[in-house]
Order: structure tokens, then C-alpha cells, then sequence
């Protein structure tokens, strides 16, 4: 009986689960290695200055402590050419960023308050800790940019023989915006403002690195997210072949964009291995985290609409504003060119012309969180179209109702960025549909009498909004199938793994597409730059779609071999052989053979999928929520989230991160803020100051995953997924806001919406935040 | 200085810094690397232990601070051939993504099931509301954790 799976679309509980569970879950930290050296990082405490002085020598002869490097040992190891390497970008590669890549260890200027100084290697993590403080620091401060108003009048640079803080400015253009905006009907222009917050996994950064002096190899354990690329950028800073490094991708507590890009840390901790001849162990601590893992988000835009009377959008123009930091590390305008690009969301809109400067500042240097720009633009442009709807008295579902992208207009074609010109188009889907469904569950017809209502001391508010998602950035993905010699088989993948259930969902296509029980998988091996020949990794939702992809393209070849060497045994043309359950290959006539043993070093088929397009994942959510006029405090009510992925692969999983990310979207709508001073300190360096959603904040999410428009561009009709859940939450709650305190006149314009802020909206005399 | 005390039923003699941590005392001293260190200044919970049953944050407790009380972590709590009734509950209902926090939600829930096997789920919020998970919005955890109750009745299994 042939077995015809049904894996892929099933809720299988996760295979991680089992040593997760158990504390048995191994993350960099948790890698035993004996006689390692701990390091701990000296950072600037001034964000502008020039350094005058570093003197390590009492540091140096303190009991314990092995060396203490700067950038003086980097400019004098011989296989770094007499420089201080520099972070790379790794997306968006222009030659206009590269002044302004951030160097390993800060050289002769500081720029943020959090940059590395100098790197203590001792005994133990507290004596390294202890000889951080004998070490004596002179900076010559300078003007603090603070913002990017401050950024954009250079009245300081940060990079004076670049003669501007600018660095970059992208533009998204589509039909003529200035043609349609001279004479349209209506006209509201507004400005609109997020805040800097961050992704926040919950496992801090960590690494192991060992040298290999006798083979001259570097092994480097705590990578995640992007493996392949972090090992060529080591590999060439260092001086080595490719393959004499290995990074090794331990359990990965949280991703979310921003771990597993490529640090300063990723080079000066394998760099101190190598200096030292010794296991080198570094684990960040919170306030660590907080002032150097990539910021995101703050960004602000000037922006105006043109439409009908009956709210039908003609264009939409206007500049952003994206503050970056001290530096363009690897994906640092990523978020800024989404906002380009994404301005006008899930809407058909003829005219755009939007630009937005990416300006650097004295603070953390950015780069991608979850959603990244799609958060900030959702929440300016679902507000600037409740606006509308105001103005021009129109039902806030027929505004949006009547602007959709049509099923009829897929693929549709969206603004053009330049430069690093990239055109682009939504694949398939009915967003018309999803937004209906998104009414239907959350009862939107039902509860329209709460709008405004004081009941109880508390102004009741609904809002609704619609997203799109995009995945499965390419070029490439790979991934290899072995048949080992019990009959089992194992998968490797270029994909990482970050908390994600990458191993349970990939287990369910290889076993779909080889036709075996899930049991028969002996594995799911991911990350680690030894499994497959290049990999791309976790970001942009590409996981399931580019490396499932690769992973079906691994078996059919796999099966492809199988056939080939059993026809050999069995005597017949490889195209006669069938393989029954995976585990037979039989031949016309029934002969037959197991396939265990059928080789005994094993058989295995590497597989890739290379694309070029990217999917759309869409939908919509709503909220109904109380507002505390005295207290400015927001319940959230209900929340019900709706969007179409193409094909789940683990509903069970899927769901969670509907949920998860809706979660994390209501933090950065709420409460997530990295406060600076004007001089440039970070104020929010703990859990206790920059505050994320706990277990009693947002009880009430409802999530539906949809499957009803595969995309056409993957085998698997896969869309990728699990970003949905954020990307709206900013714009919907605002508006839940500002239809709750309609009565006050409220017009939120900023995130996050604080107590305080939520408190001055609801003041009569208020109408601006 | 040594410090004696029992962890997971058996009986440990350490030698310690004053200042060493009872968290990086298990981590590094013990090998029980199940407990997980996320802020080391005591809010997000992922390092919560029981000391005599109370469920207790490592990070900011001494390791000499445990002398003489009995320790359990998320290894004493599992097992080897199958997994707990709240490790059950909490797999069936897609309660952890990264597992991160998870050795710390499993402990407190512990605590609080071995107490209260009633509560209701503001009190499970409530508890759980000290300890932080970025991946799963925590609606999952809440529902894992009400539907292992009946495991802490008596007769229950857990």
C-alpha cells in the first residue's frame, strides 16, 4: 500500500519541544568547554568624542586577567593588513554606505555611547568585569547629535570628511504624484512619529570561539539567522579560506531580525581566540544587550494624501525621516527603504512619491525588527486614512474597502525604489476577503454602537486595519537529504533556526515528499556552515518557502539516486523502479529491495530553489479596547487577526506566531521605548525601563490563518509568515484610541502610547500629542 | 567558601565566591544549564528555581544564600522516559517557541499548581506576569498551564 502523507498542513506538536522542555536545550552559554577565557567588553560611556586615551596597564597586571586588547592589537596582528575591520552591509550593499560601516572597535572617535573600547580577557567573567574598571578612558567630548533634526542641520558630524550626517536618502515612485496632487479634490497632509524600540530576544548574545593554531582553523559557536554570510565576512576580515572557519548554530533563544547579524563582537571574540591561542567566551549581559544589539523603528514622516470625495485614493507623496544611529551596520536600511516602499500598504494607489533620508545620530545603530518598516508605515497610514474617512464622513471599512488591491489586479506592480532600484509586485490573494472575514469574527457590525461609549469610566474604541507581509527573500536556498545506511534520513538545510519551529516544520516536507513517517527523519540539522555547500538563512519569512522549497527539489533528487542505484541491483532501467514508502525500491515484476542498507556509507542529494520574487502574506486586524481618561490606561477588549499565508505548513505553529507577534506589536504600540537624554545616554538599560507585554497586559487575541490563495511562485504555494501579527498593531490601536476619545477630538500622531500620552489625549483642550 | 545544600534530591558541596550567583552556581558549577539567565537583575524570570518549594529568582539570590535548602530546577522536575503532565500540557498547547523562558514558566507554574490547583486564570496571569516570553504573546502558556490543574489534584499525577 503506497502511503500518501498528510504532514505538511497538520498541527504536529514540535519536535523541539521535547529538550526544550526539559532544560535541555543547548544555547551558546550552555556549550561546555573547559579552560576557556572570559571576555568582557569596555564601551564608551560619552556618545561623541575623540579618544585621546586608553590606558590598559593596570588592568593588564591585575591578578587573573590574560590581556586586555584595543585597537592597537588589531592594528598590529600582521593578518589584518594594519586595519581596523569594518561591520559590512549585507543588504543593500551600495557603495554610498560604506564611509559609514562601523569599525570592529571604536579607532579614534566614538560615536555611541555602548561602542566598544576595549576587550578584558580573564580567568573568570567576574575578574574580567572587575579589571573593566582599572581601565582608565580619556575622550575629548563633542556636540551630541541627538536627532534627526539635529542630524540634518550638521552642525556636528559624525563622519567629518563626509561633510554631511545623511547617509542615504531612498525614493519610492509610482505613476506622477505632483500631476494628480495639483488638482485633486481633497488634500490632508499630516506628520506622524515611531519610536526607537528593539526586538528583544530573550537569550542574550553569546559566542565560543577556538583557534586551531596547528591547522589553522577558527570555530565559532553562538551564530544564528545568517551563517553563511557571517562566516565569508570573518573568513575575509581574518584573513582565511572559507572553509577554514565553521560557525556552529546552537539553540537560538529568539530571533525576531535582530541576533545573528554581524556585530562588532563577531569579529573581536574570534579575533581574541586567535590573539590568545585559547577558548574565548563572551556572554552579554541586559544592559549590554540593550545599548548594542540593532535599535529600530524611530522614524517620522511628512506626508499628504489626495483622494475623491468618496475616498477613493488618487496619491500619496510626502518625505520620512529614519534615524539610524552612529552607523549602517549589515541591514540597517532595510527598515527605511520599507518605509519607502510600503507607504501605501495594501492599497491601490496610482500616484506615489515618497522619499526617506536615512540620518546618522549619536546613538545604537539600527537595523531590523520584525516587520521592519512595515510597522512604522502601517501606523502613519491606517491613521492619515481614518483621518480621511473623517473628513470626508465615510465608513472607516468602505474607505478602505474601496482602495484595496483587487483579486482581479494580482499580480499588482508597486512603487519602484531607488537607488539599488528594486520593482516588485504583490503574488496573489483576495484582500478584500480577508478584511471581510476580519469583520465577521471580531463581529465589527455588532459592537458599532460601543464607539465612543463612556460605560463605566471608560471610553470604549474600535478600529480596524489592513497589512500586507511580505517573504521569502532570495536569491537561493539549499538544503541536502541523506539516506543513511539504517534506512533513515537526515536533512540539512542552509535555513536557521531561531525559536521558530524550523525543525518540526521542515521534518513534515521532507517526510510529505519522501513519502516516510515523520519517525523515519532522524533529524532536521540547520545553521551550521559544515551541513550544506551555502546557505542564506532566517530572515524576511524565508524559511519555509526558500529552504522547504529546496528541501522538495533535495528529495525528488534524492529519490532520483535512490532509483538509479537500486535499478543497478535489481536489473532493470531506473525509470521502472518505484520506491514504496520509502523504505522499497521494488521493480516491474515485484522484485524488490529494502532500501536500508542499499549503500553503506549512505546516499544523499543536495537540492536548491532560487527565486527571485517575494510572496505577500495579507489581512487584516481589529480591536476593540477601554480607554481610562484618568489614568490613560488601555484595555485591551478584543483583538481578532485574520491573514491569508498561501499554505500552512504547522497550524499549530502558525498560530503562535500570529499570536506572538501580535504580542510583540502591541509592546511597541503601548510601551517598548529606548529613551536618549540630549546627551546622548540611553535611560532605558534594563527590563525594569524598557518594558515589554507580560502575561496579564494583553489576555484577548484571537488569530485565523487563512489558506486560500497559494502563492504561485513556490512549489509549496508557501507564503511566508509570521510577521502578520505586528505590522498592523501601531495603526489599529491608534485608531482604537482616537475613536475611543473622538469626544476629546484625539488625534494620536505618536507611538508609543504611554499612559502619560494616552492621558494628555483625553484632556479637552488637547489636540495634539 | 563551601556551601552545602541539596539540588534536585541530591546532596552538593561547593566551593564559591561570596558573589557568585546561585543561577551561574548551577549554570557553571553544577552543570544544570536548564536554568537560563536572560537580565541577571531579576524581571524576567527565566532563571526562577524552587528553594524549600518556593519559586525563587537564582539571579538574585547567593549561591551561599542556599545553604542547607533544598533546590530544584527544571531537571529535577522532568524526566527521563516522558515528559510531565504540565511539560505535556504545555507542548499540546504550543506554549514555548524558543524555549528560552521555558525552564522558568515550568518552575513557576509548579509552584503555583502545587499550591493552588485551583486557581482560575487572572491568577495564573497574575503569576505568570513575572516572568517574560518574547516568542508567544503568553495566551498559550496561561492555557497549557489551566489545563495541567488537574494534574496537582490529588490523585493527578504530577
Amino acid at each position: 500500500v503506497r502511503t500518501v502523507n498528510s504532514f505538511i498542513g497538520s498541527p504536529i506538536e514540535r519536535l523541539e519541544d521535547l529538550r526544550f522542555l526539559r532544560g535541555r536545550g543547548q544555547y551558546v552559554d550552555d556549550v561546555p568547554r573547559a579552560g576557556v577565557l572570559h571576555a568582557a567588553i569596555l564601551r564608551s560611556s560619552v556618545a561623541h568624542g575623540r579618544i585621546r586615551r586608553i590606558d590598559v596597564a593596570a588592568a593588564r597586571t591585575h591578578p587573573g586577567v590574560h590581556s586586555v586588547l584595543t585597537a592597537t592589537d588589531l592594528l598590529n596582528a600582521p593578518y589584518l593588513g594594519g586595519r581596523v575591520p569594518r561591520v559590512p552591509m549585507r543588504l543593500q550593499p551600495l557603495p554610498d554606505f560604506e564611509p559609514f560601516g562601523q569599525p570592529v572597535i571604536a579607532e579614534s572617535k566614538v560615536r555611541y555611547v555602548g561602542e566598544a573600547l576595549a576587550v578584558v580577557l580573564a580567568d573568570s567573567p567576574a575578574v574580567a568585569e572587575d579589571a573593566l574598571a582599572l581601565i582608565e578612558v580619556d575622550i575629548e567630548p563633542l556636540p551630541v547629535i541627538p536627532d534627526r533634526r539635529a542630524s540634518a542641520q550638521c552642525g556636528a558630524l559624525l563622519f567629518e570628511e563626509q561633510g554631511s550626517n545623511l547617509a542615504i536618502k531612498f525614493r519610492a515612485v509610482r505613476g506622477d504624484a505632483d500631476a494628480v496632487f495639483k488638482d485633486a479634490p481633497y488634500i490632508r497632509r499630516e506628520s506622524f512619529r515611531t519610536q526607537r524600540h528593539t526586538a528583544l530576544p530573550m537569550e542574550p548574545r553569546g559566542l565560543l570561539a577556538e583557534w586551531d593554531a596547528e591547522r589553522g582553523r577558527l570555530t565559532v559557536c553562538g551564530g544564528a539567522k545568517v551563517l553563511f554570510f557571517n562566516r565569508r565576512t570573518l573568513a575575509k576580515q581574518m584573513g582565511l579560506a572559507e572553509d577554514a572557519v565553521e560557525l556552529v548554530e546552537n539553540d537560538v533563544g529568539g530571533g525576531f531580525g535582530a541576533r545573528g547579524e554581524f556585530y562588532p563582537e563577531d569579529f573581536l571574540i574570534p579575533f581574541a581566540a586567535r590573539h590568545c591561542g585559547r577558548a574565548v567566551r563572551w556572554t552579554e549581559d541586559r544592559r549590554e544587550h540593550l545599548m548594542t544589539i540593532n535599535h529600530a523603528r524611530e522614524a517620522e514622516c511628512d506626508i499628504e494624501i489626495a483622494c475623491t470625495r468618496d475616498g477613493r485614493i488618487l496619491g500619496l507623496r510626502g518625505h520620512a525621516y529614519v534615524d539610524v544611529g552612529a552607523y549602517m551596520r549589515t541591514n540597517g536600511a532595510v527598515g527605511a527603504r520599507n518605509i519607502a516602499q510600503f507607504m501605501s500598504g495594501p492599497y491601490r494607489i496610482e500616484h506615489i512619491d515618497i522619499d526617506v533620508s536615512l540620518l546618522l545620530t549619536n546613538k545604537t545603530p539600527v537595523g531590523t525588527y520584525r516587520g521592519p518598516g512595515r510597522f512604522e508605515t502601517d501606523f502613519f497610514r491606517e491613521r492619515l486614512i481614518d483621518m480621511v474617512a473623517q473628513d470626508l464622513e465615510l465608513d472607516r471599512v468602505e474607505i478602505r474597502r474601496r482602495n484595496l488591491v483587487a483579486h482581479a489586479d494580482m499580480p499588482y506592480r508597486i512603487a519602484t525604489i531607488t537607488p539599488f532600484e528594486s520593482k516588485d509586485e504583490f503574488d496573489s490573494g483576495d484582500y478584500h476577503a480577508t478584511l471581510d472575514r476580519c469583520l465577521a469574527e471580531f463581529n465589527w457590525a455588532g459592537k458599532q454602537q460601543l464607539q465612543g461609549k463612556l460605560i463605566e469610566g471608560r471610553y470604549h474604541g474600535l478600529a480596524l486595519g489592513c497589512f500586507i507581509e511580505g517573504g521569502a527573500a532570495g536569491p537561493k536556498e539549499s538544503a541536502r537529504i541523506a539516506l543513511e545506511p539504517d534506512g533513515r534520513y537526515a536533512v540539512y538545510v542552509g535555513s536557521s533556526a531561531i525559536g521558530q519551529g524550523l525543525e518540526t516544520a521542515f521534518a513534515q516536507i521532507a517526510a510529505d515528499a519522501l513519502e516516510v513517517p515523520m519517525e523515519r527523519i532522524r533529524g532536521v540539522f540547520h545553521g551550521t556552515t559544515s551541513y550544506v555547500s551555502d546557505g542564506y538563512g532566517a530572515y524576511h519569512s524565508r524559511s519555509v518557502v526558500m529552504g522547504g522549497s529546496a528541501l522538495l527539489d533535495a528529495a525528488e533528487k534524492l529519490r532520483a539516486e535512490i532509483r538509479a542505484r537500486a535499478a543497478a541491483r535489481l536489473g532493470c532501467v531506473p525509470g521502472e523502479v518505484e520506491i514504496v514508502d520509502g523504505s522499497t525500491a521494488v521493480a516491474p515484476g515485484g522484485k524488490s529491495l529494502p532500501l536500508q542498507g542499499l549503500s553503506s556509507d549512505g546516499i544523499a542529494a543536495e537540492g536548491a530553489f532560487l527565486n527571485k520574487k517575494h510572496t505577500y502574506t495579507y489581512g487584516a486586524h481589529a480591536a476593540h479596547v477601554a480607554v481610562d481618561p484618568k489614568l490613560g490606561h488601555i484595555e485591551l477588549i478584543d483583538y481578532v487577526i485574520v491573514e491569508d499565508c498561501g499554505r500552512a505548513i504547522n497550524p499549530l505553529t502558525l498560530h503562535g506566531q500570529a499570536i506572538g507577534s501580535a504580542v510583540q506589536g502591541l509592546g511597541g504600540a503601548t510601551m517598548e521605548h529606548l529613551v536618549y537624554d540630549r546627551e546622548g545616554q540611553l535611560l532605558t538599560g534594563s527590563l525594569a525601563d524598557y518594558l515589554i507585554p507580560t502575561a496579564s497586559d494583553f489576555p484577548t487575541i484571537r488569530a485565523v490563518v487563512l489558506e486560500e490563495h497559494p502563492s504561485p511562485i513556490n512549489p509549496l504555494g508557501a507564503k511566508g509568515a509570521g510577521e502578520g501579527g505586528i505590522i498592523a498593531a501601531g495603526g489599529v490601536m491608534a485608531n482604537a484610541v482616537a475613536n475611543a476619545l473622538g469626544s476629546f477630538g484625539a488625534q494620536p500622531r505618536e507611538l508609543p502610547l504611554t499612559p502619560s500620552r494616552v492621558w494628555a489625549l483625553a484632556q479637552p483642550a488637547q489636540s495634539i500629542a | 567558601m563551601q556551601v552545602r545544600f541539596e539540588v534536585n534530591g541530591k546532596a552538593v558541596e561547593v566551593e564559591v565566591e561570596p558573589r557568585l550567583t546561585l543561577a551561574d552556581c548551577l549554570r557553571h558549577h553544577l552543570r544544570l544549564t536548564g536554568t537560563h539567565v536572560g537580565c541577571e537583575h531579576g524581571v524576567c524570570g527565566a532563571c526562577t528555581v524552587l528553594v524549600d518549594g518556593a519559586a525563587v529568582r537564582s539571579c538574585l539570590m547567593l549561591a551561599a544564600q542556599a545553604e542547607g535548602s533544598k533546590v530544584v530546577t527544571i531537571e529535577g522536575l522532568s524526566r527521563d522516559d516522558d515528559l510531565t503532565p504540565l511539560q505535556k500540557s504545555f507542548r499540546k498547547h504550543h506554549a514555548l517557541q524558543c524555549g528560552f523562558c521555558t525552564p522558568g514558566m515550568i518552575t513557576t507554574a509548579h509552584a503555583l499548581l502545587s499550591e493552588e490547583p485551583d486557581c482560575d486564570a487572572d491568577r495564573v496571569r497574575e503569576v505568570l506576569s513575572g516572568n517574560l516570553c518574547r516568542c508567544t504573546g503568553y495566551i498559550s502558556i496561561v492555557e497549557a498551564v489551566l489545563d495541567a490543574r488537574s494534574a496537582y489534584k490529588p490523585g493527578g499525577g504530577a
